[in-house]
């Protein structure tokens, strides 16, 4: 079999890319159809840049999703390595490809002879499922604790705001550096790290539904109660893991979640939320300022459900628009962790690593090093997008 | 405003009091000792014998103490060894011990030894920082005017033409971390399959002698990243000050279209974005460790990427001041610079 | 450059249009509106907010920004069609012959740039001047607007002038090279009454001494009455009656005039035997107006066919000059007949004390430098000094005063949003003053509400109308189901005169007026007693101001509720209120029944504030008080009588009493209290202000 020429490549990935294409237009389409009452989401249909970048951000989410969950979309196993095929430039044929085999190496093989086109789709799965969730629980501890600090003021707010600023001081490297390594992950630190953060997100969910609720017992207590339930065992399955340092009541511990992983996780989580504590501090400082939270004061509503009810569903404009914009930067985050080397195993196909792997022949075979560097800039931007596109259309009217 | 400076300088030791704990605390965790031990020592050294190793060093005393040791207010350790050698803190190589001082830590301005670089922990970052230094010099003489002029052409007319396509070029260099818009100017202009070959993908020789040849690539890369974000706070200040009612107060006055932006939009839009440059630099330092690894220029970022991976406390306890020290330094300098910038804020 | 010179009018807008244009639709902000502008002549622009006075403005110094187009009719100035200009000549008009002023004076100014250089700008782009030409016209100017110490004004910025102050520069700055025509676009709105008469008057005599043309923008028909010599009203995007102030106050030929003064606190109007009458619905908004009058849905006089069926055209009312009406039944109707009074009522007699306040102390501890706080120095800014009245059941009392003077403060301490420093507050005599809201029990916080001032403010935007009235029962623990509090809340909005299926809507789908009133259901949702209200009308257009305030009267009737109302309109003050405390950085200096305060003798803060408020009726003398200079700052109050820096009768006073002491609070005949040194042989000498003269 020959080798492909580049519009025969393109024809390929086209074609592999198939499913994600199908759910990209279906979703437009349903979307454009409602977007009159689907509120600031169908909003962002009146904007080209938001539209274009929310396609991007979804193009890899169908594709991750897809090639994660249901296998499709990579032509060949992303960790597998095939013989003959190292360094080899896109379009190469698959030596000894069998039947059933995808026949080319669409994108080229890399130093260890794996391929390039399918480590990247492989690559996305990872991105597109820690990104959002860390980015959600920065916010999750950056809303718990900044709404309070900027409401109340004070000594509160100058406690947190200090140990906001200490770690805004340390240069993230140094950081990811110093926590994410095996060494620590021995003393279990990071999992102490995660006992703590985890915490916030139950915190923060007791506070929302007892302000609200507190004045009908019965109706709080349901809610709490199956609530604090289901969150209560995530969050133990969560930050038990056997074998390490924390291990308790492993009867409903679910699942294990990889000790690297959570490492990575954390430490994401650690450098986000204090930028989210600032922001939110500082939505908190203006809004209070309204007569409707004033009007909620007069009428002796108690501090949580000011905070939780009045001030924070007002302040989401602008959140909304940061979390975008954090999940860009926790993607670069996660790909600097594994451009260094740091957490995730060495052979896992994250854009950060692969990037690292591909540098060191860059100047004769580029393209391993090329390809995830394109992945993650197309979806950090299209991930800018939308939040420019958000920005602009919650701006209108 | 001496008082705030003072204030300012009180907050900015106490947080560096902290910080340096904390690393101290985590690179003295007993696991990276372990490491550190047998990468020191040997690899193939038994848990006792890395014990006695930590033991005759110093490293198994109480952390305040060690921590008080390094700072220079808590006596340095002389400890006999296990193996009969009596080794102290501050004892120097060519000294008698009996002479040796008996504090040696910052204060005494000994900041310590590398045990990855066999030399002085200070003369290490110095040599390091200086290297940076011309790195950032170079990122910022280009980052900076660019940015503003950037923003300041996008910002002057809203939605115009001009407008749309610089501010989707910022948005798009703030999508391009460092590894990834090294990596595309290595291919593209240093490749050796099908570049274009005009600069160099290393920097090694730019430590010496730095020419646009082997410098170019490594700075526009740092430069690019933090560009897009300062011409989009600078497009974002300007556009907002545009619509100000003063300006169109210019306006009917007469003032024609150029004036207006030197003289009435210019002061009043760099406000914000000017203490967006000071904050960038903890970011800038981010930049420099990626793009000083991936163009192996060894400054001062590499040194950090060297000491943390061969737990090397001292010289990280030095690289973590440093960098902690510039971050507090900016700080101050930029709200120093926002007083003088904004006449509305006044100190006395 | 030299001026043009030309004999004609000033400015001619004739049928102009003007529209702009979103992506969803064209909004036309401006239909065919025509006036003129002879030299000298001052011409006044009234209408609500959004009918499209800024746009005129705007259009006239082709300054409509990139979606504004002048869609039809012309604009000369001076004989020349600005319109046609290029962008050049407009250059040379701007600032030079056509100069403008906002109504945000600190917005208008550029805040990084000294006074003196903005001010020097002008002449030495338009005349080509040099600097120190330029300097030396700056002060004159400085003088002749009256501010102190030009020279040291011209080193300032303007954060560092107050706010009388800094629209004085803008003046300035406009008259600097002279022009022919002044547009005054809301000038003295963000101004305190006092100083917003200053700045009139000011405005008048310089307008005089110049020879300049003014067009004055404004939603004060009061204002309006003082400043100019022709009068524009303007509906809903069009002009619908224009004239002379005289014709037009007082022989008013369109129904909208005749609708907004009667709709509008003049003296005489009361609200038991003289309500105001509200002009029914809403302003229309730009792109929703009925076909043929705009004014139409909301006319008394529609005629089905007549008014609604093609564009009216502006008539020429016959026996006048230059008087025309934007509607088709002129003639038919009867202008004279009065008002119909459908409704009168009997006064309420004020029943037990309810709220006694005792000698209540309110003093704040600020840093004194609000950047780098906490470093140090405190200043204690007593925000509430000795406070002491009482107020009845169905009693309205106005606490009146401008800003700063502790009006806002005395409500939260009420409220329990703050706790007094000294004295007390009594509730059925149970002393709340030191007991914040946290620590009050539901029946006492559901007892003491509150009305906010801003509209736009006192509803949560992301919660529906009914959500926010229900959490409001909620928490006054009022019924014991979810049905019984969404009954109570329906109910609740037919109270203030909403229909019911708002209960689902969203803030942002009601107008001003209509979330004012939920806003008022919210406050007695909990069966309140005592209702404070913050300037409750003061952010509403005129014409929807009545109907709220009818309101809070009509519920006020109905639950006997005690109303606190705060406000520095002394207009509506004089027409809602029984007792009327008048409040001066901080002191009560003067306190008595409505008639008493109204009437000599006054206390001289008071006179000055009577005399300061535009009144919208021809027939009205007013002695004319000027007060010197701004209101003090609470942080450095002077010492003395905190008035003794603008008080007029100051020099009636023996030796230096004013300057070293405060005054005792003196009670009157009819406990009638003012806090002045004055002795009550001068007290009796005053003379009433405000005047009905005699025809
Ligand atoms: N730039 C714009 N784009 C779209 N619509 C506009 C714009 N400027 C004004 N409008 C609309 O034109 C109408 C007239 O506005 P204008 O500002 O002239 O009213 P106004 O009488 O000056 O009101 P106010 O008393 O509040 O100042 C309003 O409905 C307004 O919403
Ligand atoms: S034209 Fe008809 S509806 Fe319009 S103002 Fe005249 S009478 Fe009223
Ligand atoms: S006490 Fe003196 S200064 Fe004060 S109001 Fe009376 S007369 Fe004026
Ligand atoms: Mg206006």
């Amino acid at each position: 079999m020959d080798l492909l020429t580049w519009s025969d490549i393109i024809i390929q990935i086209v074609l592999r890319l198939g499913p994600v294409w199908v759910a990209l237009v279906i979703l437009f389409l349903v979307s454009f159809r409602f977007k009159r009452s689907l509120g600031l989401y169908g909003k962002l249909f009146d904007s080209t840049i938001g539209m274009i970048g929310f396609a991007i951000v979804m193009f890899w989410v169908f594709a991750g999703f897809f090639a994660g969950a249901l296998d499709w979309i990579t032509t060949h196993d992303p960790l597998a390595q095939f013989s003959g095929m190292k360094n080899k430039v896109p379009g190469t044929p698959l030596r000894g490809a069998e039947d059933g085999d995808f026949s080319h190496f669409l994108l080229g093989g890399d130093h260890l002879a794996r391929d390039v086109f399918s480590r990247m789709i492989a690559g996305s799965t990872i991105v597109i499922i820690i990104a959002p969730m860390a980015t959600l629980f920065a916010f999750m501890v950056g809303i718990t604790l900044g709404v309070p600090a900027g409401y109340y003021g004070g000594r509160l707010d100058t406690t947190i705001s200090f140990i906001a600023n200490l770690i805004l001081a340390f240069p993230v490297i140094l950081l990811f550096y110093l926590l994410v390594t095996p060494e620590i992950r021995l003393t279990g630190l990071p999992q102490y790290m995660a006992v703590v953060l985890f915490l916030f997100p139950l915190i923060f969910f007791t506070v929302l539904v007892n302000s609200r609720f507190h004045i009908v017992p019965t109706k709080r207590n349901a809610l709490l109660g199956i609530g604090l339930a289901v969150l209560g065992i995530l969050y133990i399955s969560l930050i038990n893991e056997a074998g390490s340092k924390i291990s308790f009541l492993s009867s409903i511990d679910l699942f294990d979640v990889d000790a690297g992983l959570l490492t990575v996780f954390v430490s994401v989580v650690f450098v986000n939320a204090p930028t989210v504590f600032r922001i939110v501090r500082g939505l908190t400082m203006d809004i209070k300022t309204r007569d409707y939270v004033a009007a909620a004061q007069t009428r002796g509503e108690g501090a949580w459900y000011i905070m939780l009810w009045e001030i924070l569903p007002n302040a989401r404009g602008p959140l909304i628009v940061d979390f975008c914009l954090r999940i860009g930067y926790t993607t670069i985050l996660l790909g600097t962790l594994g451009f260094f080397g740091l957490g995730l195993a060495p052979e896992d196909p994250n854009w950060g690593a692969t990037i690292n792997d591909g540098r060191k022949l860059l100047s004769i075979y580029p393209h391993p090093a090329l390809v995830p560097s394109i992945a993650l800039l197309s979806l950090v931007l299209g991930l800018n997008l939308l939040a420019d596109g958000l920005r602009e259309e919650s701006l209108k009217d | 405003m001496a008082l705030f400076i003072l204030r300012r300088i009180a907050i900015m030791l106490f947080t560096s009091l902290c910080l340096t704990f904390v690393v101290f605390f985590l690179t003295n965790l007993y696991p990276n000792l372990e490491k550190m031990a047998k990468t020191q020592g040997n690899f193939r050294m038994n848990d006792e014998a890395v014990l006695s190793f930590l033991e005759n060093r110093g490293y198994l005393l109480p952390l305040p103490v060690k921590y008080g040791e390094w700072l220079g207010v808590y006596p340095g350790y002389v400890i006999e060894g296990s193996d009969g050698e009596i080794r102290g803190r501050c004892f120097k190589s060519d000294q008698i011990p009996s002479e040796a001082p008996r504090y040696c830590g910052i204060l005494q301005g000994y900041w310590g030894y590398s045990t990855r670089f066999k030399s002085d922990v200070w003369g290490i970052v110095t040599t390091r920082l200086g290297l940076t230094g011309i790195l950032m010099f170079w990122v910022m003489a280009l980052m900076v005017p660019s940015a503003l002029i950037i923003g300041i052409l996008a910002g002057m007319r809203e939605g115009s033409r001009t407008d749309r396509s610089l501010s989707t070029f910022s948005i798009v260099t703030t999508a391009t971390p460092e590894y990834v818009s090294g990596v595309i100017l290595i291919a593209v202009f240093a490749s050796s399959a099908f570049g274009l070959k005009w600069f160099k993908g290393t920097a090694t020789a730019a430590m010496d002698n730095p020419n646009l040849e082997n410098f170019f690539l490594p700075v526009v890369t740092i430069a690019i990243y933090g560009m897009g974000y300062i011409a989009r706070m600078t497009r974002a200040s300007m556009a907002e000050v545009m619509t100000a009612q003063y300006i169109r107060t210019a306006r009917l006055k007469g003032v024609s279209f150029p004036n207006i932006v030197l003289k009435h939009a210019l002061r009043n839009a760099l406000i914000a974005p000017f203490t967006v440059i000071m904050l960038q630099f903890p970011w800038l330092l981010n930049g420099v460790v990626i793009v000083e690894t991936l163009f192996n220029y060894k400054g001062f970022g590499w040194a950090l990427v060297q000491a943390a991976g061969n737990n090397d406390i001292e010289l990280l306890l030095g690289v973590s001041v440093v960098s902690v020290f510039v971050v507090l330094v900016t700080q101050l300098i930029s709200d120093i610079g926002y007083v003088y910038l904004n006449p509305r804020i006044s100190v006395t | 450059m030299s001026k043009i010179s030309y004999d004609g009018p000033i400015l001619e807008i004739d049928q102009l249009s003007i529209s702009f244009f979103t992506r969803l639709r064209e909004i036309p902000a401006v239909m065919d509106f025509s006036v003129v502008v002879q030299p000298g002549e001052a011409v006044g622009l009234v209408g609500e907010s959004g009918c499209g006075k800024s746009t005129v403005a705007l259009g006239v110094m082709q300054d409509l920004g990139v979606n504004g187009h002048i869609v039809g009719g012309k604009i000369k100035f001076k004989g020349q069609d600005l319109g046609k200009m290029s962008a050049e000549q407009l250059r040379d008009i701007r600032g030079n012959e056509i100069a403008m002023i906002y109504q945000e004076p600190m917005a208008s100014l550029n805040p990084a740039m000294k006074v003196g250089k903005q001010l020097i700008e002008v002449p030495i782009i338009h005349e080509g001047v040099s600097e120190k030409e330029a300097l030396r016209r700056a002060k004159e100017v400085l003088i002749d607007v009256k501010l102190p110490d030009p020279e040291r004004i011209l080193q300032s910025y303007p954060h560092q002038l107050s706010g009388g102050q800094q629209q004085r520069i803008v003046i300035a700055m406009a008259l600097m090279s002279k022009p022919s025509l002044l547009i005054l676009d809301e000038p003295t709105t963000a101004l305190d009454v006092t100083v917003e008469a200053a700045v009139v008057d000011l405005v008048k005599d310089l307008g005089k001494k110049y020879g300049t043309s003014m067009l004055f923008i404004s939603h004060n028909l009061g204002l309006i009455l003082e400043t100019c010599d022709q009068i524009c009203v303007m509906y809903s995007g069009e002009a619908v009656e224009t004239g002379s102030i005289s014709d037009v106050f007082d022989k008013m030929q369109h129904p909208y005039t005749q609708a907004l003064f009667r709709s509008i606190p003049l003296p005489g109007a009361d609200k038991n035997s003289r309500p105001l009458v509200a002009i029914p619905g809403n302003f229309p908004l730009p792109h929703e107006r009925p076909s043929g009058c705009n004014f139409g849905p909301r006319c008394n006089y529609f005629k089905d066919g007549l008014c609604n069926t093609q564009a009216i055209p502006m008539n020429k009312i016959k026996g006048f000059e230059r008087h025309f009406s934007r509607c088709s039944r002129i003639d038919e109707i009867d202008w004279d007949t009065p008002i119909s009074n459908s409704s009168q009522f009997e006064s309420l007699p004020p029943g037990d004390v309810v709220l006694k306040i005792d000698n209540l102390k309110k003093y704040y501890e600020v840093a004194a430098n609000a950047l780098f706080g906490s470093s140090g120095t405190y200043k204690t800014v007593k925000a509430n000094e000795t406070l002491s009245f009482e107020a009845r059941e169905s009693e309205t009392l106005a606490i009146v005063g401008e800003s700063g003077c502790g009006k806002s403060t005395f409500a939260k301490v009420l409220m329990g949003l703050e706790t007094a420093t000294d004295g007390g507050i009594l509730l059925d005599n149970e002393n709340i003053g030191s007991t914040p809201i946290e620590a009050r029990d539901t029946q006492t916080v559901a007892d003491i509400q509150m009305v906010f001032q801003n509209p736009f403010d006192t509803l949560n935007p992301s919660m529906t109308v009914g959500r926010q009235i229900v959490r409001a029962l909620e928490v006054f623990k009022y019924g014991q189901s979810d049905d019984e509090r969404n009954d109570r809340m329906l109910q609740l909005l037919d109270l203030v005169k909403l229909p019911r299926a708002f209960a689902t809507r969203m803030p942002r789908q009601l107008s001003g007026g209509q979330k004012q009133r939920v806003g008022i259901a919210r406050a007695f949702a909990g069966g309140a007693r005592i209702v404070v209200a913050d300037e409750p009308v003061s952010a509403l257009d005129v014409s929807v101001q009545a109907a709220v305030t009818d309101l809070l009267m009509e519920i006020q009737r109905k639950e006997k509720t005690t109303l606190l109302f705060i406000s520095h309109d002394l207009s509506i003050v004089r027409y809602l209120s029984d007792r009327v405390m008048v409040m001066y950085l901080g002191h009560v200096v003067e306190l008595g029944t409505t008639d008493q305060v109204f009437s000599p003798p006054y206390h001289p803060y008071t006179e000055a504030l009577l005399s300061a408020v535009p009144i919208a009726d021809t027939s009205i003398e007013k002695k004319h008080i000027v007060l010197e200079g701004d209101i003090p700052s609470a942080m450095n109050p002077p010492s003395g009588c905190p008035f003794q820096t603008r008080c007029r009768w100051k020099k009636d006073v023996p030796g230096s009493l004013c300057e070293t002491e405060v005054p005792p609070i003196k009670t009157l005949d009819g406990g009638h209290q003012i806090k002045c040194h004055l002795v009550k042989s001068k007290l009796e000498k005053m003379e009433p202000v405000i005047k009905i003269a005699a025809e």
